[in-house]
């Protein structure tokens, strides 16, 4: 039995009001509103794919050790968007730079986990699972916290993936998710899709509930909204008009993961770099005024991550190798910006020459199951991790 | 006659029990070599069909007739000696695959937009590769050695986005075929000195002063034993014995370079020596994790998504013991009873090529130009020459998901529907080019998803390429309705269930719905319902 059918066997032995649709509106009894009114909290995920480069992304400019190690790609203190008197932000992610001034910009820094895996595939996985370095889990951090407290059931969807085809956290069974590339698209295509029956066979099964979900999403998505917020042009700024007209059809759902990519610069890495934080930056710029459009910034927290980071040494190809610890960023109405985590410690390198890291992802993810969704990250993390206090009650 | 009729008349019991003693003889000698030799029998036609999907891309009705007569062990030899002896692909080459790179001696005196034209031309000729490609899948004696080559192009996944210059990609794909039923080592050798490769996995750069660790990590990860199979410590060595393999920038070959190149000792799965790198590749085959990590991995993609771990271990030692002929494991995993086992038939989903090139050999349409048909297969998710990552494709369920599976759908409505579209022009596609600058799955989507839509696209680069893909799908001469008469002509009563057979691996999952479908007298319309059933994404 998948969760869905859990949830909806559940309300009827509970004996609570059925969820219905009248004119076309969905509602839904109280009780089942009130249980889970926190994932009205939306979580924008942004996945920084291929590892980006934390050191060039928030910059040491005062620390000689980064001017000695990188002495090709390091950017210069005088390039640096200065915002404390040791780190400064990429040049190309000055659109960042409002958010940062108005306090909504938390910058997160050495984010990683003990005995960092270097491979991006076993990396991303722990961070998508949120699995200790040695240990092998099935389902994504999401789908695990939407198993222990389902969304609502008149919401479209737990969470939506767009721009790629990874589901990276919310995989797992039971997860009633979407992916997409264009809400209009999407509309336009539903009408050929039909819903299925159950199968033993795992490849029919799958096929027959992408059918399913496809069906009960198309009648909840409604992707008109005319935007005043101009959103950048090119493929990230396509999620985000995408992500937004999601928003905007008030459709429900908790969270919307993003993934722009590819940062595995082994090679010729200032350009590619200054590039793609540009897109970053200018996306989620955009998101910001999209959402505060839709009066939905407060209720709105936006999270990078990534696999890791990379090494502090450049390589002679004048790029980066894999590495550990890196930086992340959290903006939203809500977030109480300014530095956290630790200044990356570069005297102190470990044996392949990589940062230690300072603050464990999990800890991002318990800030988020608890403080954004209310609810008890221990269980879902397998384990106990100290909140990130980034969030206004 | 009369002589027999005497005999037995005159020796009754001696006839009688000699008729016994013969008939039994003969009973037991057919069962024991039924029992024993179960794959010496012919396949019949669902076995066949089953073949035929997997080691292809797609099973017509005459090929299922002929391969149903042919025993397992038939079936598969005559399948992988067609592939050694086809390993040269039939479409002509195109004309500009032997003209050298430029050099960096005069990319150095070009201009900004000399610079850009560059560019554009090699994106131009990896989108002609592509076609290139699929036209070869389509009329290859061999649809095997093209499963195959794609197979290895998704195990030593290289991407044109990285790579650039559209002759190290054809170069590669070369190498793949000439090599995809060959042996492994070989390919594992020729590989680790590719330019492609070399170039993907930053190879060319790596010095002896600062080993560049990607290919190192991946050869091990990816192509050969799989993660925990090595340490980091590994990689950090194996880096070392690969430094200097490099390639000569006004050639286009690969040149190993003494003076970049560590002599020094390493120590590698705790052995030490004054190893180099094709050393390293002879201790890396040398293990048994690579048979089973590559064995593990033909499995996942003909026989099923859980493999058989002791059948693999099993498979796997034939493998080694052959020095990696893959030829003959692929004898081995074809006439297998796992292969054939019930449980494991329709189980796996199609790739986006497999599903676009399928639908257009399995209907015989005719398209003058393959590109809509390619980037199509690139809007739903997987564009050749550019995968993902070196991982490859993630494969299996990942190919659908709401929006894969909404694209699929609609194409087949757009090949099915529009019927009055068909004797339009083609038209040439001039701008095609900067749609592949990008390495950007959504704009191809948004842009290849318009395919069905008239031409009142968005302005713009968006609304231009939709068009262009509008036009190029208007020159397919083909006609469902005379696709299923011709069809119903030639399989007579059992017509039917003949096209059940050929378009499905499965019966059809919409008829266990609660609605029943409409039913038709009209052939088209079976064709229509056949193709949109879950049934038909899978082989």
């Amino acid at each position: 039995m998948n969760r869905r059918h859990f949830l909806a066997s559940s309300i009827l032995a509970a004996g609570a009001p059925l969820v219905g649709k009248f004119n076309g509106v969905a509602w839904a009894a109280p009780a089942v509103t009130e249980v889970n009114s926190l994932y009205r909290n939306l979580l924008l995920l942004v996945e920084l794919k291929g590892a980006n480069d934390g050191l060039n992304t928030v910059i040491p400019y005062t620390d000689p050790v980064y001017a000695q190690l990188r002495p090709r790609i390091a950017i210069a203190g005088d390039q640096a968007l200065k915002i404390s008197d040791r780190e400064g932000l990429h040049p190309s992610l000055d659109p960042l730079m409002a958010l940062w001034r108005n306090k909504e910009l938390a910058v997160v820094q050495g984010v990683g986990y003990p005995a960092p895996n270097l491979s991006h595939f076993r990396s991303i996985d722990i961070w998508d699972t949120a699995s200790k370095s040695e240990e092998y889990l099935d389902a994504g951090w999401l789908a695990r916290t939407f198993a222990a407290v389902p969304t609502p059931r008149q919401f479209a969807a737990d969470g939506v993936i767009v721009g790629s085809s990874n589901m990276g956290p919310l995989s797992g069974v039971g997860v009633r998710s979407i992916t997409l590339s264009d809400t209009q698209q999407f509309l336009r295509q539903a009408r050929l899709a039909k819903p299925l029956v159950d199968e033993r066979n795992a490849a029919l099964k799958h096929l027959m509930s992408v059918e399913a979900e496809i069906v009960h999403a198309a009648s909840k998505l409604n992707a008109n909204y005319q935007f005043k917020t101009e959103f950048p042009k090119g493929a990230f700024g396509n999620q985000v008009r995408t992500a937004a007209q999601m928003v905007a059809s008030n459709a429900g759902m908790a969270t919307i993961r993003l993934t722009l990519g590819s940062f595995d610069t082994h090679a010729g890495q200032l350009g590619a770099h200054a590039n793609l934080l540009k897109e970053l930056a200018e996306g989620i710029a955009a998101f910001k005024a999209a959402m505060i459009e839709l009066n939905r910034w407060d209720s709105t927290m936006v999270m990078t991550y990534s696999e890791f980071g990379r090494r502090p040494k450049e390589n002679q190809s004048g790029g980066t190798d894999h590495g550990t610890a890196s930086a992340h960023f959290v903006a939203g109405g809500r977030v109480i910006g300014g530095l956290y985590g630790q200044a990356p410690q570069l005297n102190r390198l470990d044996g392949s020459g990589n940062l230690a890291h300072a603050v464990d992802f999990r800890s991002l993810y318990a800030t988020v199951i608890e403080q954004w969704w209310g609810g008890n990250a221990t269980p879902i993390l397998h384990g106990k991790f100290e909140k990130l206090h980034l969030l206004k009650a | 006659m009369m002589k027999a009729y005497d005999m037995k008349k005159a020796f009754p019991v001696l006839w009688r029990y000699m008729l016994v003693v013969v008939t039994s003889c003969a009973l037991a000698f057919f069962i024991s070599q039924n029992t024993v030799r179960a794959a010496d029998l012919s396949m019949g036609t669902d076995a066949a069909r089953h073949l035929l999907s997997r080691t292809g891309f797609a099973a017509t009705a005459a090929d299922i007739q002929t391969f149903a007569k042919l025993s397992r062990a038939e079936a598969a030899d005559q399948l992988v000696k067609g592939a050694v002896t086809t390993a040269i692909a039939i479409t002509p080459p195109l004309p500009w695959v032997n003209e050298p790179p430029l050099s960096p001696s005069r990319r150095q005196n070009m201009s900004r937009e000399e610079v850009q034209d560059e560019r554009k031309l090699n994106n131009e000729r990896t989108l002609e590769l592509r076609d290139w490609w699929f036209r070869e899948m389509l009329n290859t004696p061999s649809p095997l050695t093209e499963k195959m080559t794609l197979f290895w192009h998704n195990h030593f996944a290289t991407s044109q986005l990285k790579v650039r210059f559209g002759g190290f990609i054809y170069r590669q794909n070369i190498l793949l075929r000439r090599n995809a039923l060959g042996n492994f080592s070989s390919l594992l050798h020729e590989m680790a000195r590719d330019p492609a490769m070399l170039l993907y996995l930053d190879g060319a750069n790596s010095k002896k002063d600062a080993p560049n660790e990607n290919f190192a990590r991946e050869v091990m990860e990816l192509f050969t034993l799989g993660e925990g199979n090595y340490s980091e410590k590994d990689i950090k060595e194996v880096a070392r014995a690969f430094t200097g393999w490099s390639l000569d920038r006004e050639t286009g070959q690969f040149k190993f370079r003494r003076g970049i190149h560590d002599y020094s000792y390493k120590t590698i799965f705790g052995k030490t020596g004054n190893f180099e790198g094709d050393q390293v590749l002879d201790l890396i085959l040398a293990r048994p994790e690579t048979a089973q990590f590559i064995t593990r991995k033909l499995w996942r993609e003909f026989v099923s998504p859980e493999p058989d771990e002791k059948e693999v271990k099993r498979m796997a030692a034939i493998f080694k013991e052959s020095d990696y002929n893959i030829g003959k494991l692929m004898r081995v995993m074809l006439s297998s009873d796992a292969f054939y086992a019930m449980d494991n038939r329709a189980t796996l989903i199609k790739s986006p090529v497999e599903f676009v090139v399928g639908t257009l050999k399995t209907f015989e349409i005719e398209a003058q130009s393959l590109r809509p048909f390619v980037l199509t297969a690139a809007m739903l998710g997987q564009n050749v020459f550019a995968p993902p990552s070196v991982r490859g494709w993630p494969g299996g369920e990942a190919w659908i998901n709401t929006a894969t599976l909404l694209g699929r759908k609609q194409l087949l409505d757009r090949l099915f529907r529009n019927e009055d579209r068909m004797e339009v022009t083609v038209r040439q596609i001039n701008d095609m080019d900067d749609m592949n600058d990008t390495n950007d799955m959504n704009n191809m989507a948004n842009m290849a998803a318009r395919i069905g839509e008239p031409s009142q696209g968005p302005p713009g680069k968006e609304g231009r390429m939709a068009r262009q893909m509008e036009r190029s799908m208007g020159g397919i001469k083909w006609n469902l309705d005379a696709w299923s008469h011709h069809f119903v002509e030639q399989r007579g009563v059992t017509a039917k269930q003949d096209m059940t057979q050929v378009l499905l691996a499965i019966a059809p999952q919409a008829a266990s719905q609660s609605t029943p479908q409409p039913v038709s007298d009209n052939p088209a319309d079976w064709a229509r319902q056949l193709v949109a059933d879950p049934a038909y994404q899978l082989k």
